[in-house]
């Protein structure tokens, strides 16, 4: 027990007198989070679309309102007028356009006859959401365009769609925060926990443990505990300035930080735990670092950290099934968005810890005592 | 967890390391070839040899990091492959590579390795500032060890190595990569904690000056065999020629080998023209055969060094090869695992 502490004592000893290893593993985390944020997160505005009234009649100067309307408050679009269809076609190719509206020459007389009138919108579809954000608020527009007649045509008895959002609304960047906060464990895991384990075995620092009468297992107990405890440190550190920067509402309610605590700690331990058996049997210093990148991306992006797992193929999210992140994440969603309690995370946590003695066990087997 | 083997106490006389028929093969690579050899109790024990030689691997096994293929050493009275908590318990070991930590003191790295080594608390205090003041660190003793130079950080692990009090002192290559001067300071230093410790010290070393000065018995290994075993003054009392004369001429004739060659004494003559080597069996006999050989060809003389046998000579007859020539050969098979600094 004594010997597990010495070799906790020399690796947090090192580990605080590093300075510049602790920022580096919470600096991409944190800019990570702040530049995805802002650059996903923020209303898409002011799209410049063209319209081409060949109508000029009331009804079509009745929907030119409501657009100037959308124009003056959320500011979705700016509408510029062109005279000719084909003209406004070839300047949403060249890019100067996001859109093009057309009024057809008989749109007033179909409102009147009640035959049916059409809008077109010609959108650049190379841009997923440009081209949805403006057919959403096109449709909106023409619902309320629609509205008088739609209280008429209303037969009691009808099904409608009545939403209702359970959650304030929430930003993109804090949807992206506990996917950070896993990242920052999981930085400190590969750097604090692989690469410098790897380095001290090149350099010959396991020997000097070895040949002392350390025991394999307090050998192995001692480097996790001090890579787990380094882990939790990184993932608090984040989890402060996170739900900080990210304006997380009521940030400190000491049952959510306690329940975060919780989870930060679980998955520190499942993935120091993956780490060590990754790294158990690994003597090449250039190794880790290879791994690194492509370690970040295969736990990261399946976790559903930045995008629903719903829209992956079938092999994405069988890794994703695999992935600790995903459970980590899960469970800091629900905790940080939700505020939900234990019951809600249950499954996530068993998980974890299930993953954590699973990949420790495995690296205890595959263990050398020797060189 | 192995269950300790508890051994009897150490007789005084049975040797401190008693290595046996030991043995290790790496797939088809043997580097250890069944060496056997006794070190006494208060003994300094150099094994030499190049890198490659197998001697890192001989001394690994000694020390537990590697577990032989076949045979064993009994080390404190202990055996490696039966009770090596024991033998760990018993010697203390300097690695090859520098292993301090750079970013802790020379305190607090020592204060750890007493903790793994289950020193008691009480004595942990007493014992590293002895230690420390032992090896001249007390004024470094709370300073990174990044801040020493090279031959202070290897006091540091010298001291390190003792902290638990072993009667056993494994050292491998303990002044690779000093300069001489820090060589100096750590010969020294050993000498020194040797005489006061009562300590056994096992030493492996590519120096020559090194071997001769600090060991009672000098163990040659080479290709993972043991080509020789003596003291430094028998081994060269061993080898036939007794001195070596480096010259160097100008104006010397074609046929001057040879001639140098038919003098009184010469065993062997190298050279390329210029500068000569002459191994003879007696040096003054032969300098001044060479002195009137100079003379009467009208050969001039531009310098002239006289050396009695050293180590080095000892190892070319023993293994065929110059020790610095084999320092230049590949030495991966040595230890695929160490990355040097």
């Amino acid at each position: 027990m004594e010997r597990m502490l010495a070799i906790m004592e020399r690796e947090l000893l090192r580990f605080s007198k590093s300075p510049a290893l602790i920022t580096m593993s919470l600096i991409v985390p944190l800019l990570q989070l702040v530049v995805l944020g802002y650059a996903f997160g923020g209303t898409v505005r002011h799209l410049r679309v063209a319209i081409v009234d060949q109508d000029r009649a009331v009804p079509a100067v009745k929907f030119r309102e409501l657009l100037g309307a959308v124009q003056a408050n959320t500011s979705t679009f700016d509408t510029i007028e062109y005279h000719d269809v084909t003209v406004a076609i070839d300047a949403l190719r060249q890019g100067k356009l996001n859109g093009v509206i057309t009024i057809p020459p008989d749109f007033s007389r179909r409102t009147l006859d009640k035959r049916a009138p059409q809008i077109a919108l010609i959108t650049d579809n190379t841009d997923n959401v440009v081209a949805a954000t403006l057919t959403a608020s096109l449709s909106n527009l023409l619902v309320a365009y629609d509205a008088p007649r739609v209280v008429q045509r209303r037969i009691p008895g009808a099904t409608s769609l009545d939403v209702v959002e359970v959650y304030p609304y929430v930003p993109y960047i804090q949807y992206l925060l506990p996917g950070s906060i896993v990242m920052s464990i999981f930085m400190m895991v590969m750097i604090g926990g692989g690469i410098i384990f790897i380095d001290d075995k090149a350099r010959g620092l396991h020997e000097g443990y070895l040949v002392t009468p350390v025991t394999a297992l307090e050998l192995i107990l001692g480097f996790n505990l001090s890579g787990a405890i380094k882990a939790v440190i990184a993932g608090l550190v984040l989890m402060t300035f996170g739900t900080l920067i990210a304006g997380v509402p009521h940030p400190f309610e000491v049952l959510r930080l306690l329940r975060m605590l919780l989870v930060i700690v679980v998955t520190s331990m499942a993935l120091i735990s993956m780490m060590f058996l990754i790294m158990v049997r690994m003597n090449n210093p250039l190794m880790p670092r290879a791994l690194f990148g492509a370690l970040n991306t295969l736990l990261y992006f399946p976790s559903g950290a930045v995008y629903p797992q719903q829209a992956f193929p079938g092999w994405l999210r069988a890794i994703a099934i695999v992935d600790p992140f995903t459970y980590a994440v899960h469970a800091l969603k629900s905790l940080i968005l939700k505020n939900t309690g234990l019951a809600a995370i249950t499954n996530d946590l068993l998980f974890l810890s299930i993953f954590s003695l699973v990949t420790l066990g495995a690296a205890t087997l595959l263990f050398r005592r020797t060189l | 967890m192995r269950a300790r083997v508890v051994s009897a106490a150490p007789d005084a006389s049975a040797p401190a390391i008693d290595v046996r028929a030991i043995e290790k093969a790496f797939g088809d690579f043997i580097a250890v070839k069944g060496i056997s050899f006794q070190v006494a109790r208060g003994e300094v024990f150099g094994l030499l040899g190049p890198n490659g030689a197998g001697k890192s691997t001989l001394i690994r096994m000694m020390t537990t990091l590697v577990v032989p293929t076949s045979g064993t050493a009994i080390i404190g009275g202990c055996d490696v492959v039966e009770d090596p908590n024991g033998v760990r318990r018993a010697i203390g070991v300097i690695p090859q590579a520098m292993t301090s930590d750079l970013e802790l003191t020379p305190t607090e790295n020592l204060s750890i390795f007493a903790k793994l080594y289950g020193v008691p608390r009480a004595r942990r205090k007493h014992l590293i500032a002895e230690l420390l003041e032992a090896v001249e660190l007390t004024a470094w003793a709370d300073k990174p060890v990044k801040n020493l130079s090279g031959g202070m950080r290897r006091r540091v692990e010298i001291a390190r190595g003792l902290v638990h009090e072993p009667r056993i002192f494994f050292l491998d290559e303990p002044t690779t990569g000093l300069d001489p001067v820090s060589r100096g300071a750590v010969w020294e230093m050993l000498r020194k904690i040797k005489a006061e410790r009562d300590l056994t010290v096992l030493l492996t070393t590519h120096y020559m000056d090194e071997a001769d000065k600090l060991c009672d018995r000098i163990a040659i290994v080479d290709h993972g065999e043991l080509k020789a075993l003596d003291s430094p003054a028998n081994l060269k009392a061993a080898v036939p020629s007794q001195n070596t004369l480096d010259a160097s001429f100008s104006g010397a004739p074609a046929d001057w080998l040879r001639r140098l060659q038919a003098l009184p004494g010469v065993a062997h003559v190298s050279g390329d023209g210029t500068v000569y080597r002459i191994a003879s069996s007696s040096g003054p006999a032969t300098t001044m055969a060479l002195m009137a050989e100079a003379a009467k060809a009208g050969v001039s003389v531009q310098s002239l060094a006289v050396q009695s046998t050293s180590l080095d000579d000892v190892f070319v007859h023993y293994t065929g090869r110059q020790l610095r020539d084999a320092l230049q050969a590949p030495t991966a098979a040595d230890n695929p695992f160490m990355m040097r600094r």
